[in-house]
């Protein structure tokens, strides 16, 4: 199939002479969530920017459902809706206007029952005769979402959406992405919850410095640099590890109280069972045990700081 | 062509208007009216006629002028302006939307708010003065064209402006002397050789005079040198938009 949305080449270099993006190219498949990662002033905004329409590219070609964003603008950015990083509200005007406003600049005719159901959708159809300046933080994050979602776009963008939105507004709004997403809107995310992208996203690429260092599924990135860690808190803290276990590849603690094992959670044997049984034969007593597995962010850490 | 957008942004922005009802219908009026007060009755009534027209009479399309400018400069900087500056601009750039339809939406709004005003100090006038229009077509002509022409300058003022200070420049500090010195009040034939040879760089003496003849056929300049500027000043305008929208200068940079 072809992808939604296919970013070839792709530079933008500012006025300043700042370069925001060196030659990035990407596919995003239609019905997914992409989440985008990387650190502030990664590019990450400037992509979304160029593929909407806002800022110019300076070189590089993006399609949307296979239409060249420049040339055929008007069909790409009916499929586009968009959620901007910044609260950006016209503070006079009521939900239910600039709502409506927004359906009507993407060139659709008024349809209220559209709008009045992603009102409700939303959590807004009680605040829709109120101003956008009566609103608090997370309602005005939402108005922007129903104006995205205003004229039933196929692939939705969410800059940052849950920056400054609190947790149980944050799960609702992640609800919200489950359902677009079950009825087919495409769905690249910008976040710096990094557990929200390891949640919620089907891939992940990470952005950094204007380049894109990798694109791989979630699972089989977590699978491939997911590591996990075995800590052996000891009842009598050791001086240096015994003989017996050093083909265990084992690190012991400053103090002594504890040994760490790392191991592959994706390899046919662990080596646990061993390990635990050349434990007991050597004697040692064990107070606990724990495990730890490497999040998301300590591999976007790590792919961020091999990358500079 | 995208006509729902157009409309969009035409009756958004004509909603400003009722919203800002006081300021932007109300506020206009009155100072007009204290003009024809001053000038028209409590100064006007010492000076003699002008060309056969009475003072009061012969301020009507100057008055008419300076409110036009004034307002269609400011609505036209100010509608684009805005959504810059609080960055919901975003959106009409997202839009399947060309710039000319936006040029239309925004431009169209603020032209319909000046000739609204200007039609209702015209009335205001009436009121004073004995008013009778020789050339109700080529006033309309005039009144429109000036209209348009004066938006479309104050949206690319709103463009190229990066702060209140830089919007309000031009039309607090540059149309104000263009209209009071292009014969709103005088007819230039009263002003020594020198400074009537001067007023005819003012552009803004064409747009009176051109105007005032269509009421009175009394005019400092040729009437179709007026609408001959007039048409230049447009093209000129139109052709810095279209440069705009290549470069997407301040837009799209």
């Amino acid at each position: 199939m072809a992808p939604i949305v296919s970013i070839s080449n792709l530079s933008k270099t500012y006025a300043s002479g700042f370069e925001a993006l060196k030659g990035v190219s990407l596919d995003i498949e239609e019905g997914e969530i992409l989440a985008l990662l990387g650190p502030n002033g990664a590019g990450k905004t400037t992509l979304i920017s160029i593929i909407c329409g806002i800022v110019n590219a300076t070189s590089g070609k993006v399609t949307v459902g296979g239409r060249d964003v420049v040339r055929d603008f008007r069909d790409t950015r009916s499929m586009i809706g968009l959620v901007p990083q910044e609260l950006t509200t016209d503070a006079f005007e009521t939900v239910w206007n600039t709502v409506s406003f927004s359906r009507g600049l993407h060139g659709k005719k008024p349809d209220p029952a559209h709008i009045e159901k992603v009102l409700k959708d939303l959590s807004l159809w009680n605040k829709k005769d109120s101003t956008l300046r009566e609103l608090s933080g997370g309602m005005k994050r939402r108005v922007l979402i129903a104006k995205a979602l205003s004229h039933e776009p196929r692939v939705l963008f969410l800059d940052e959406p849950t920056a400054g939105v609190d947790v149980s507004l944050r799960k609702s709004m992640w609800d919200v992405v489950e359902r677009l997403r079950a009825s087919g809107v495409t769905i690249i995310l910008t976040t710096h919850y990094i557990e929200e992208a390891e949640e919620i996203a089907d891939r992940i690429a990470v952005i950094n410095g204007g380049e894109i260092l990798l694109v791989e599924e979630k699972d089989a990135l977590m699978a491939k640099l997911g590591r996990k860690q075995l800590r052996v808190d000891l009842a009598h803290p050791l001086e240096r590890i015994p003989e017996s276990l050093s083909s265990y590849n084992l690190t012991l603690d400053e103090e002594g109280q504890c040994l760490i094992y790392d191991y592959d959670t994706s390899a046919e044997r662990t080596g646990i069972t061993a390990l635990l049984a050349a434990l007991a034969e050597t004697g040692i007593r064990l107070r606990d045990l724990s495990t730890r597995q490497s999040s998301l962010e300590d591999i976007f850490v790590e792919i961020v700081e091999a990358g500079r | 062509m995208n006509i729902e957008a157009v409309k969009s942004i035409y009756f958004f922005e004509m909603a400003r208007t009722r919203r800002t009802l006081l300021q932007s219908v109300v506020s206009p009026v009155i100072s007009t009216s204290l003009y024809f007060i001053v000038f028209g009755a409590a100064i006007g009534g010492r000076i003699q006629e002008i060309d056969g027209v009475s003072y009061g009479a012969f301020i009507t399309p100057g008055l008419m002028m300076l409110t036009l400018l004034t307002q269609c400069i400011g609505n036209g900087s100010f509608g684009i302006y805005f959504p810059k500056f609080t960055g919901t601009i975003y959106e009409v750039l997202s839009s399947p939307i060309s710039m000319l339809e936006i040029v239309l939406g925004y431009v169209g709004a603020a032209a319909t708010k000046g000739l609204m005003i200007g039609t209702i100090i015209l009335i205001t006038a009436s009121l004073f003065v004995d008013l009778s229009i020789a050339h109700p077509f080529a006033m309309i002509f005039f009144f429109v064209l000036t209209a348009v022409t004066f938006s479309l300058f104050g949206f690319i003022i709103g463009i190229w402006a990066k702060d209140f200070e830089q919007l309000n420049l031009i039309p607090m500090l540059v149309i104000p002397p263009l209209v009071f010195l292009g014969g709103s009040f005088y007819s230039i034939d009263m002003l020594p050789p020198f400074w009537r040879a001067v007023s005819h760089f003012n552009p803004v003496l064409y747009l009176i005079s051109g105007f005032r003849w269509s009421f009175f056929e009394i005019s400092d300049v040729n009437p179709l040198a007026s609408a001959a500027i007039m048409l230049v000043f447009l093209a000129l305008c139109m052709s810095v938009l279209t440069w705009i929208f290549r470069t997407g200068y301040k837009l799209r940079n």
